[in-house]
């Protein structure tokens, strides 16, 4: 830097006037930078070439009808926890607990399953189900919530907490259910009755993809369109502006908590009725934090959540099969979601802010 | 009762110095004010960085004690230290937010850490079934000679290896530096009010990126330890957990200070493998698993407690997980 001016090279100044359009150019340049250095990387640690890796990943994704179909079931549940994170993260509350409110859904579905087969027709069994999943959700979503309001408890860390204990809550069940005994795992539940197995529409991966986007369309219209979305978005804003205005700011934490770990719930009995028909420790594998990424980087709006899931499920099923084809470790996925996630984080700030150069000098050029 | 202890305390301590090392470069990091929840991810990146830098230089041939220790642990900083500078680019000069950051950070490191630890074998082309780094883990869990005909007291303090000890010195050395020091004011200034900070003439971006950058340097020595030290240089995939989310609760815990997370992080240790210990019945092998959610349980209800007694001293960092934009006031 030149020291004979006090000028800086260049300073930075906050840009209202971006257009919506503009932004999201930029942020496709910065993930196609992204998907370029992803490819690089790749073709390092395998010697394929860039071109390959992408055909290589996208055959994991869609690569037959089948995969496709998993592909989109995967999309729609993560979908779902993404949407149920969101009212809590417009509201500025950081539930990073969706791993435990699925896991506690998970289990309330699994615990109905266990226990009132035989008993109780399967219709009434699934209703009992659903209101269970839910609930256990939102009891999870509550507590945080609760100790935030009362005592401004950092919700950051309370909802981590909450996911470890639900993870061994689950645990302790998945040993004392197990079957058969000794194996450490619980199993298909009901394998010959199927009591509990939510219904299938059309085929076994349909129902996850349609109640997706029945949640899609409900937390659009939640969010924008009712009042409850409104005072979520004040709240998030300012808390002293909703005090002033009379919105009851524990009130709206609670209920707001509720509703996300309910779907949270939902997402738990999809995976466990609707998927897997057995429950782990492992079963939300991760997808309650890369939720909040899918849920920010679609700058928490339902409808581009669509396409900001499909991205992290495509990485991360196309980078599974770049694993399984090389012998790799699955963990790649990560890697690769990590860059993608880095370079979306760092586009925004050419979004707020536009660098301003020194004048009477040369131009020089930033690279992004 | 006496020889339970004995036994018990090394094992809590073993597990309490990774958390130990991340608590307090957690600390570090968060009086600038950066609450950076990627420290679990640069666990791991430190972690495997010290294991490839081990493993090139066992497969190099033979091993000498000085080298044997420096290269893994020059390997582990300068992977953390990398970590901590990606983090601070993102969050100090971009701006950007810190929870997605920290997030993004952790998803990142934790893929590496599990990547390299399982196709570390194939890429380097070595003809090994296991990363198993017995010679280099020798030396790190080399503790004093004496310590064995110590008795008792030899194997309460003095049988641990050296980065045990360091793991202590640097926590002191945090605490006194923070509290007694002017660099250690000027920080505390830089956590609190970054605009007031930057008004007396702190250069709020330097101290934010040299506190963050040392704090993973130290936390990714935490995973070095539980590598190197803890599991004999053994790695394996996702076997560090959830120890980085643990450490940073212990600063919660620990209401910002290095020397009390000393005790407290060995406290943690005890509790992490209390369920070992307590008794179960041999017909209720499940209790086990609910005795496994002692420190989670234990960690949510001193959180609680805390933000309940709400004193003035026990606060977090006023501006924490708040960027800072000198224009923008």
């Amino acid at each position: 830097m030149n020291n004979k001016k006090s000028e800086p090279l260049f300073h930075v100044i906050k840009r209202d006037d971006m257009t919506r359009g503009k932004a999201w150019g930029i942020r496709a340049i910065s993930i196609v930078a992204a998907l370029l250095l992803c490819a690089l990387v790749t073709t390092v640690l395998t010697g394929d070439n860039p071109i390959s890796v992408y055909a290589t990943m996208f055959s994991g994704a869609f690569g037959s009808a089948r995969k496709t179909w998993v592909t989109l079931q995967s999309l729609s549940i993560l979908l779902i926890i993404s949407l149920a994170l969101t009212p809590a993260f417009r509201m500025r509350f950081w539930n990073c607990g969706g791993e435990g409110q699925v896991l506690m859904g998970g289990l309330a579905a699994a615990a109905c399953m266990v226990t009132l087969d035989g008993k109780l027709p399967n219709a009434l069994v699934i209703i009992i189900m659903i209101i269970a999943s839910i609930a256990a959700g939102a009891i999870w979503g509550f507590i945080p919530a609760i100790c935030k309001a009362k005592w401004n408890t950092n919700e950051t860390l309370s909802t981590l907490m909450m996911n470890y204990i639900a993870t061994q809550i689950v645990a302790y069940y998945t040993v004392l259910w197990e079957s058969p005994k000794g194996s450490g795992k619980i199993g298909i539940i009901n394998q010959n009755s199927n009591i509990g197995w939510l219904p299938e529409i059309g085929n076994k991966y349909l129902l996850s993809i349609l109640v997706a986007l029945l949640v899609t369309g409900f937390l659009y219209i939640y969010i924008y369109y009712s009042k409850h979305g409104y005072e979520i978005c004040v709240v998030g804003e300012s808390e002293r502006t909703a005090n002033y205005v009379g919105i009851k700011v524990p009130k709206v934490i609670v209920r707001t908590m509720l509703v996300s770990g309910a779907l949270c719930g939902l997402a738990g009995l999809l995976l466990v009725g609707g998927i897997n028909h057995t429950i782990t420790t492992t079963i939300a594998g991760g997808q309650g934090f890369t939720a909040i990424m899918v849920s920010w980087l679609a700058k928490f709006n339902p409808i581009t959540m669509i396409f900001t899931s499909l991205l992290i499920i495509f990485l991360g099923r196309g980078a599974g099969e770049i694993a399984t084809v090389f012998e790799l470790n699955q963990s790649f996925s990560d890697i690769l979601t990590g860059i993608i996630l880095f370079f979306i984080i760092g586009c925004e700030f050419f979004i707020r802010y536009k660098l301003v150069f020194r004048s009477g000098k040369k131009e020089e050029v930033k690279n992004v | 009762m006496f020889d339970f202890l004995i036994t018990f305390i090394p094992r809590a301590v073993g597990q309490g110095i990774p958390l130990l090392f991340g608590s307090t470069g957690e600390i570090v990091t968060e009086k600038s004010g950066n609450l950076n929840l990627g420290i679990p991810g640069v666990m791991y990146v430190g972690g495997i960085c010290g294991v490839i830098g081990a493993f090139a230089y066992e497969q190099s041939g033979n091993v000498n004690g000085f080298l044997a220790i420096c290269i893994p642990l020059l390997c582990s900083l300068i992977g953390s230290l990398l970590m901590g500078l990606l983090y601070c680019f993102l969050t100090v000069t971009l701006r950007a937010n810190q929870n997605v950051t920290g997030l993004a950070m952790t998803t990142f490191g934790v893929g590496i850490g599990n990547f390299f630890g399982g196709s570390l074998i194939k890429l380097s082309g070595a003809d090994v079934p296991s990363i198993a780094l017995t010679k280099t883990s020798a030396y790190f869990s080399r503790s004093l000679p004496f310590a064995a005909k110590m008795g008792w007291f030899g194997k309460v303090f003095l049988s641990y290896g050296f980065l045990a000890y360091l793991a202590v010195i640097i926590a002191i050395l945090a605490s006194y530096i923070l509290k007694r020091t002017r660099p250690g004011l000027h920080l505390r200034a830089v956590g609190e009010s970054p605009a007031t900070a930057d008004a007396a003439g702190i250069n709020v971006i330097k101290y934010k990126y040299v506190a963050t950058c040392l704090g993973c340097m130290i936390a990714g020595l935490g995973g070095l330890y539980y590598v190197m030290d803890y599991a004999s240089g053994v790695w394996s995939n996702d076997a560090f957990g959830d120890r980085g989310w643990l450490a940073i609760a212990l600063v919660i815990f620990t209401i910002w200070r290095p020397n009390v997370s000393i005790f407290s992080s060995i406290l943690f240790g005890g509790l992490y493998i209390l369920y070992m210990y307590l008794p179960t019945g041999m017909e209720h092998m499940e209790v086990k698993e609910l005795y496994k959610m002692i420190p989670y349980v234990v960690t949510l209800i001193v959180l609680v407690v805390t933000s309940m007694r709400n004193k003035r001293e026990n606060q977090p960092p006023l501006s924490l997980g708040l960027p800072y934009f000198r224009e923008e006031r």
